[in-house]
């Protein structure tokens, strides 16, 4: 039953990209929404700031429609857009502006779940979970961004290795390496907090 | 063990300590770590600490975008392909009409017999000049970023 539903998603969608493809813009609005989320939440983790994930993962959007001559069909719309999204991103994390404006204002874009349960209850420990957030946030903003994307598809997106892989186009054990840096980093980072 | 069997292992186990963190080990992996971690009290100790730093961001998720953002989101994009199709008008159009005022404007200036030779022999450099600098700007824009073979490869 899965299987068959998963078959169908797929049939729809290469039908769509198709028409997106031959400059159907309607089909290519369902695409926008079916993946609207996910390119947000993918710019999110990189760039760590609400307006700017979603100008970038709107912008991602409309360079993949002006681009559609290169979409193929039989390959994962979001693959092909996530590529766009990560381009944009890593371009606007080294724009010296762009460094310069993070410095001055920084926005909370991680949430910590138990904290969130924990204020009715103990506000003390939420006060406690808040702080602990903003540290681990600081934290991973500060890794390298290769290491902080492998990081957010896994603990925020929560991907396989071997999807992280085909979405990034890297072998596994590369995807392991950069998780294990990333990690043993912020373990350094965290040193007076874990 | 030579320098390179070290390094194989050590990434070897890198690589059982992150599977083992994020619940991937394989077939037969859990008893090859556990002989690893058993043999390197330093090795279990980095495990040790990856599994809080694995507990503590797998306590921590992205924040929720407010929901309103998601119905204005098609809009948004669509009008981002509107104003491009519109940049690109505006480009042409503006680029042909100053090609053209710019030509008139040499051209009339050339043919007025009371202008110094040194004036039009300036204004002939400066037509010439910002010719060769426009068609050098768009070949390399154009021609040389598509011959670059490796432009998209990360380094």
């Amino acid at each position: 039953m899965k299987v068959a539903v998963v078959e169908q998603s797929e049939a729809s969608e290469r039908a769509l990209v198709q028409q997106a493809r031959a400059g159907d813009r309607r089909a290519f609005g369902e695409l926008v929404t079916r993946y609207m989320r996910r390119a947000y939440y993918a710019a999110l983790g990189l760039v760590g700031s609400h307006e700017d994930a979603l100008d970038l993962s709107q912008e991602a959007f409309a360079r993949a429609f002006r681009a559609r001559a290169n979409l193929d069909p039989d390959l994962p719309f979001y693959g092909y857009l996530y590529q766009i999204v990560r381009r944009l991103c890593f371009n606007f994390l080294r724009d010296s502006r762009t460094r310069r404006a993070r410095m001055v204002e920084a926005t909370p874009w991680l949430m910590d779940q138990a904290g969130a349960r924990a204020v009715a209850t103990d506000p003390a420990r939420s006060a406690e979970r808040s702080e602990l957030c903003a540290v681990v946030q600081a934290a991973i903003e500060r890794l390298p961004e290769r290491e902080r994307e492998v990081l957010v598809l896994k603990e925020f997106e929560g991907l396989r290795y071997r999807e992280i892989a085909e979405l990034l186009g890297i072998p596994i054990g590369t995807v392991m390496s950069r998780l294990y840096t990333a990690r043993r980093n912020l373990a350094a980072e965290l040193e007076g907090v874990l | 063990m030579s320098d390179k069997e070290l390094r194989n292992q050590e990434e070897r186990a890198r690589r059982l300590i992150m599977a083992s963190i994020d619940g991937e080990l394989g077939g037969g992996e859990r008893e090859e770590l556990e002989r690893l971690l058993d043999a390197y009290p330093a090795l279990r100790a980095e495990w040790e600490r990856l599994q809080r730093v694995k507990e503590v961001t797998g306590a921590m998720r992205l924040r929720p975008a407010p929901e309103e953002v998601w119905s204005d989101y098609w809009t948004s994009v669509y009008s981002r392909l509107e104003r491009g199709i519109g940049w690109i008008l505006f480009s042409v159009g503006a680029i042909v009409l100053l090609s053209y005022g710019a030509w008139a404007a040499v051209r009339e200036l050339l043919a007025d017999t009371t202008m110094p030779w040194f004036v039009k022999a300036s204004l002939v450099a400066l037509t010439v000049g910002t010719v060769v600098l426009l068609v050098s700007v768009v070949r390399e824009k154009v021609f040389v970023g598509q011959r670059q073979r490796y432009k998209d490869v990360e380094r």
